[in-house]
């Protein structure tokens, strides 16, 4: 018995040195490798004026998301840097782009397999009818001025930062799902991973940092914009302030989206 | 290629669901979760209807009734406790809600009503409490003490305060049951991105198949009770449960139809989908089954046993077959409510499936045991709180 007690001491003296043995390298390890801090003095500032600001919100900031689906050409490039960017489960989309195909009998077929993740390769073969127009529309959070998710949410896990972004806090969602019927748009879904309500961010952790949303960044043809509505310089601004072809999705559910479409045509919805 | 099979090719072409919507989020849990309280809401009003507009024949099942309710509210969150991704953080709607959140107050709403519900039973039952505490031995006996509050005075003066009491709470339950009800649909009809749900008249719908399905309980609980038991049947007050399930099931089937009505008379841009869905996905479940099955045929079935002179047998057979069809109905109807609102995209270009499972977290299995459970404590209640005014004649005299 006390041989057995004896051991239990023995074994536990080990694991305790062993972990203030650990704890020690980690804790030096700490001071050389600056924890949290990525140097991003190599990297240049893609957003004017963000790093200046340390503020807990950015008040001076306006920020709009710009979709031109005049430009869009279906690759399906933004939707992969998403996945990378927040492993997003399968059969879940934080952003997908959907193809439109429009007949000369207005029959419109839309489609988006696997959120157009792989790319829009082959035409659709399908249509029975000659096609009048094809297009490519990206999806993505709204942002709503307004949004249905902030109000419905029973316990204040989706809430709105002052600087206008519609969050998540996962710390707090009790995944109800009420946010995913609420969200005129379907950007929401609920994370199986982490068994809480996600969306789009329009990438905030990169933004506070100064650098673009990761699809805005991997766009090889410009068609998604990103910026600040305040900064009369920049290309977001100077879209919605000249005479563009500019609307929202649903402008009627009143939620007041600062995701804006350039060439929007009425069969989107 | 057939003309069938080329109306069929162009559905399916155009058949474009949002990637997101794909997956019904709202299953099988939040089916029940509305059939539960509106069970709870629809029995709570029967009982209200002796207590407070003493409609007399009621009085065989006045008492039932409340323990009924109680037996069904003690259940109420279980389907959406299990829904939820965190149950652990549950409580932080009450703790912390978000003030515009529509669903934030049904714990207030639910508590509320809960603690009235409970409160009213024991007032009603504290007599009946007393004099079986005084009989009673052991475990009993203290458990007795508990319920009766302490007070064991059943002095005439002490049950005209009782009276006055219950009385007031059965008051106070009437609007709190109609808002616990019409609030549970107000969750629905409030999310303006549902076409299906976005209504005004979804309140309405939701509180009257509540007393629809409350009425229809009742009815179905206490014959089958009583005839198992080998007891009495009332056939006065099962005929009067009947007159007011066939008048509820008559303004609950016409607003249920009104509403679709609406829908497709104004013809919205949104009444496309709509029309492919209840045409669509929902043709069986909704037009076969809710409409065709188990409401045309309860809907004139009811106004026959209301209005044509029956025997008793007859009334008693009929009454209780009818009303679990009422119970199916109402069960169907929150099936094609929550899953058929869901099954459209809110890309209004097409629909999704949605197939439940026997063995998930969600699935057939467990939705049996939770509909099983209030049942059990039904039984278990029985052993505290008599259900039937007959079954104490000494107590009768003092409650009388």
């Amino acid at each position: 018995m006390i041989r057995a007690i004896e051991k239990e001491i023995s074994q536990d003296r080990r694991a305790f040195i062993k972990k203030v043995l650990g704890g020690t390298i980690a804790g030096s390890l700490l001071l050389v490798i600056p924890a949290g801090a990525v140097d991003l003095t190599g990297i240049p500032e893609q957003i004017p004026g963000m790093r200046g600001d340390t503020a807990p919100f950015i008040t001076k900031k306006k920020f709009a998301f710009i979709v031109d689906i005049t430009r869009c050409i279906g690759c399906g490039s933004c939707c992969v840097a998403d996945k990378n960017e927040y492993k997003v489960p399968d059969g879940m989309y934080r952003t997908w782009v959907e193809r439109y195909v429009i007949d000369d009998e207005d029959n419109v077929y839309v489609d988006s397999p696997n959120g157009g993740l792989d790319g829009y390769q082959e035409p659709r073969e399908d249509i029975p009818h000659p096609t009048r127009d094809t297009f490519f529309v990206p999806k993505l959070c709204n942002m709503c001025e307004h949004p249905s998710c902030v109000q419905v949410c029973p316990v204040g896990a989706t809430y709105q930062t002052e600087d206008g972004f519609v969050l998540v806090d996962s710390k707090r969602c009790v995944a109800c799902g009420y946010c995913v019927q609420a969200c005129p748009y379907s950007v929401r879904f609920i994370n199986p991973e982490t068994k809480t309500a996600d969306k789009c961010t329009w990438c905030y952790h990169r933004v506070r940092k100064g650098l673009l949303p990761a699809c805005v960044n991997v766009c090889p043809v410009q068609a998604r914009k990103f910026g600040d509505l305040n900064d009369k310089d920049s290309e977001v601004y100077n879209i919605l302030h000249q005479p563009h072809v500019v609307s929202v999705l649903k402008p009627g559910m009143g939620n007041k989206p600062a995701l804006h479409y350039v060439g929007l045509r009425r069969e989107v919805v | 290629m057939s003309p069938e099979h080329g109306v069929a090719a162009a559905t399916a072409l155009t058949n474009y669901v949002f990637p997101n919507d794909i997956h019904v989020h709202w299953s099988l849990m939040i089916v029940l979760y509305p059939y539960i309280t509106g069970i709870v809401a629809g029995a709570f009003i029967v009982s209200s209807l002796y207590h407070v507009f003493h409609i007399e024949s009621l009085k065989p099942v006045s008492r039932y009734a409340l323990v009924f309710a109680l037996a069904f509210v003690a259940f109420a969150t279980a389907p959406l406790l299990n829904h939820l991704g965190h149950p652990e953080r549950a409580m932080s709607m009450m703790l912390t809600p978000n003030p515009t959140s529509a669903m934030a107050g049904f714990g207030y709403i639910y508590s509320a009503y809960s603690i009235v519900l409970i409160l009213e039973i024991l007032f009603i039952y504290r007599p009946t409490l007393v004099a079986l505490k005084q009989t009673a031995t052991g475990f009993k006996r203290k458990l007795y003490g508990m319920l009766t509050l302490g007070s064991d005075n059943v002095s005439e003066k002490s049950l005209a305060l009782d009276h006055k009491i219950i009385a007031f709470l059965a008051a106070i339950g009437i609007p709190m049951a109609c808002t616990l009800h019409g609030y549970v649909g107000f969750i629905f009809g409030g999310v303006k991105a549902n076409p299906m749900w976005a209504t005004p008249l979804m309140p309405v719908i939701f509180l009257l198949s509540a007393s629809v399905s409350g009425i229809a309980g009742i009815i179905f609980s206490y014959v089958l009770i009583k005839t198992f038991t080998g007891r009495f049947i009332d056939m006065d007050c099962v005929r009067t449960l009947i007159k007011f399930l066939w008048g509820c099931f008559i303004l609950d089937f016409v607003f249920e139809m009104l509403e679709l009505f609406s829908h497709a008379y104004m013809a919205t841009h949104h009444w496309e989908a709509l029309r492919d869905l209840y045409f669509g996905p929902l043709y069986s479940t909704f037009w076969i089954a809710q409409v065709g099955v188990f409401s045309v045929i309860p809907f004139v079935a009811l106004g026959i046993l209301s209005l044509v002179k029956l025997p008793d047998g007859v009334v008693k057979f009929f009454g209780s077959l009818i009303s679990l069809m009422i119970l199916v109905q109402v069960l169907l109807m929150r099936w094609n409510v929550v899953i058929g609102g869901q099954l459209m995209s809110k890309s209004e270009r097409g629909h999704t499936v949605f197939r439940p499972e026997w063995f998930e977290k969600e699935g057939i299995m467990v939705s049996i045991v939770i509909m099983l459970l209030p049942i059990i404590f039904l039984y278990i209640l029985s052993k505290v709180f008599p259900f039937w005014l007959d079954d104490e004649p000494a107590v009768e005299k003092q409650s009388a």
